[in-house]
């Protein structure tokens, strides 16, 4: 059994016809219940649910309330490298795009990781394209041992791996795993992942599920939205984050909802979320999944950001920076995308204690 | 005479046991406590920040009350022991909440992970306050194992469901004689009452408090509801009856036979 059957159960279903029969009252009924089953959770993310958000959103924020009270987990990323071989139209690592690539010293690591540390951060996650000869998951476990002296969280957002590499890094300080399948659509994936090992559909849709058998403590997964039609993707992220949850209860699962933003190479979304969209998205997992945690970063602007938080949101990245050495480093590679609220961490302090919520930046002690 | 709780040598008169998580800001808990009267208080290892002066929790905990650091995150009794080490290294003390959760759907506590933890830690001369799902074999097996009180769940934890549990707390308040707190599941200051009125030593409140509108006067009225209940239990209460009585009792005649 893989994440994979599941989503064969559902090939040649007629999400079309299904979201046309949905009616206003089907979601009232739906948001009735003490709980949602998958068919519920499909009627929320249906076009007719775009009349009912305010009760949706008033259900989803008791909901997160009750579940994680108005704390706000931060984080920031930390990218060690821009190489990359594959070929994939939505990224600005693309390994056809002529940019100043770079990976990281551990000197470098350990500066970045100094001014990180200095904004009072505690949760770092790390990133890198796709290159195991410029990043071997040797190099990895390297700057993770450097950085578990100034976090207390560490996760990683790279390459799909075996689970026994995800237990080499465990080892090494990692306790959380991000990783996107970027769009449930095997189809859409394979038109725009054109060349590169990521081409491997399954090989990635599998990885969180290796990453829990490794013993991640927490994991992220997420599609990225404006690839695909967002109600197909946003329904299997919340299906897979299901059945995750089901086989690994012990796992702390959270979901990201990332769209696409200008980056290098400028590829536009083929299917455009609007904010009303992405209100829908995070709504509906939340009600479908009251204990799940949603991950917002800053590819959202400031404004959108703070609305966002009572939906759901427990956590968010502040200060972020998407270069290659960009928190401390004068020679920085090129940037994955260009991030769109730009508030340091003191500011976003600022604006979470300013509604209400309070600024949690160490959830974890690792021992 | 006085009414003391006495846990781990030391006398509480407060019973009302506060969390310290899903508050707004840590700013608030002072006054929560303060408002509360709460003297013992726990907090989550995992979101003290010891490096940080404006982040630390325990710099919003005043100075009298009793550190009761928990062992969330904690999957197995391995890592709860662990926890509990490194908590007491920082300077937490010798209290430990014991929270083993391997399931994050429910975020209902392992008993069995519970009892090894408890064993081992209460060895170790900590006092042991465990959170457990409530059964009666597991609390005596917790009572045996050195636990300094039990700390049943009312209902799953930030539920505000009530006394779910109802049942099987009362027959932990019968039948185990460490001091019974329910923890967990209270949602509203009744409930609380309830809890006290039963007989529990104690009850600890965290979501209710923290997510309520106005979480000092919350933490206010939880108090005043846990005194009342503790001090309708020491009074015993009146007898309840199914029926009314009478004014016009269908056998007094007989009384009037008698008298005759």
């Amino acid at each position: 059994m893989s994440f994979a059957n599941v989503c064969s159960q559902f090939k040649g279903f007629d999400f079309d016809g299904f979201f046309n029969r949905i009616q206003p009252d089907d979601i009232i009924k739906v948001l009735g219940k003490p709980g949602l089953d998958r068919t519920d959770f499909l009627v929320m993310l249906s076009p007719a649910a775009e009349g009912v958000l305010e009760e949706m959103a008033q259900k989803a924020h008791r909901l997160t309330l009750q579940h994680f009270g108005r704390a706000m987990v931060l984080y920031t990323p930390l990218y060690l490298s821009n190489y990359c071989v594959n070929v994939c139209s939505y990224c600005g690592f693309n390994a056809r795009n002529r940019m100043y690539r770079k990976t990281l010293t551990l000197d470098e690591v350990e500066a970045e990781a100094r001014a990180i540390a200095s904004t009072g951060l505690k949760h770092i996650l790390v990133l890198t394209g796709e290159s195991r000869r410029h990043v071997p998951v040797s190099y990895i476990a390297g700057c993770v041992r450097v950085l578990r002296r100034y976090f207390a969280s560490i996760g990683i957002e790279v390459y799909p791996m075996e689970e026994e590499e995800y237990r080499v890094l465990i080892q090494a300080g990692v306790d959380s795993l991000t990783i996107y399948q970027e769009t449930y659509d095997e189809e859409v994936y394979d038109r725009v992942h054109v060349k590169g090992p990521k081409k491997h559909y399954r090989y990635r849709l599998e990885a969180p599920e290796r990453g829990c058998r490794a013993g991640m403590r927490a994991v992220n997964i997420g599609a990225l939205l404006g690839l695909n039609d967002w109600r197909r993707d946003a329904f299997f992220t919340g299906l897979h984050a299901a059945y995750l949850q089901d086989r690994y209860p012990e796992v702390e699962l959270s979901v990201s909802v990332p769209r696409l933003r200008p980056h290098l190479g400028n590829f536009p979304p083929l299917y455009p979320v609007l904010d009303k969209n992405l209100v829908q998205i995070l709504l509906a997992l939340r009600l479908f999944i009251p204990r799940l945690g949603l991950t917002l970063s800053t590819r959202e602007r400031a404004e959108l950001r703070d609305r966002l938080i009572p939906l759901g949101i427990t956590r968010m990245s502040a200060g972020s920076c998407t270069k290659v050495g960009g928190y401390a480093i004068q020679d920085t590679g090129h940037g994955q995308f260009d991030i769109a609220d730009t508030r340091n961490v003191a500011e976003i302090r600022e604006a979470l204690l300013g509604r209400g919520y309070d600024p949690v930046f160490k959830d974890w002690h690792p021992f | 005479m006085e009414d003391k709780l006495v846990l781990g040598g030391r006398e509480i008169d407060n019973r009302l046991l506060l969390g310290t998580g899903k508050f707004p800001s840590k700013a608030i808990i002072p006054e929560v406590i303060k408002r509360s009267g709460s003297q013992v208080v726990t907090m989550a290892l995992r979101r003290v920040d010891f490096d940080s002066q404006q982040e630390n929790v325990l710099n919003y905990i005043p100075k009298g009350c009793i550190l009761l650091p928990n062992t969330s995150g904690a999957r197995n009794a391995e890592e709860a022991v662990r926890i509990a080490r490194i908590a007491r290294a920082a300077g937490c003390g010798d209290w430990v909440k014991i929270e083993v959760i391997t399931d994050n759907k429910y975020l209902l506590p392992d008993n069995y992970e519970t009892i090894t933890a408890t064993e081992i830690l209460a060895r170790e001369g900590f006092v042991v306050l465990p959170y457990m799902s409530p059964d009666l074999m597991v609390a005596k097996r917790l009572q045996d194992a050195g636990a300094a009180a039990v700390m049943p769940l009312g209902a799953p934890i930030g539920s505000n469901r009530g006394l779910k549990t109802r049942e099987l707390i009362r027959i932990l308040i019968d039948e185990i004689e460490v001091p019974i707190i329910v923890d967990a599941g209270i949602g509203k200051p009744s409930e609380a009452a309830e809890a006290m009125e039963m007989g529990a030593a104690a009850v600890l409140v965290n979501t209710a408090i923290a997510t309520a509108g106005d979480p000092v006067l919350m933490a206010e009225a939880f108090s005043l509801a846990v005194k009342a209940g503790r001090q309708a239990y020491l009074a015993g209460p009146g007898l309840t009856r199914e029926y009314a009585e009478a004014s016009s009792p269908l056998t007094g005649f007989l009384r009037e036979v008698q008298e005759a």
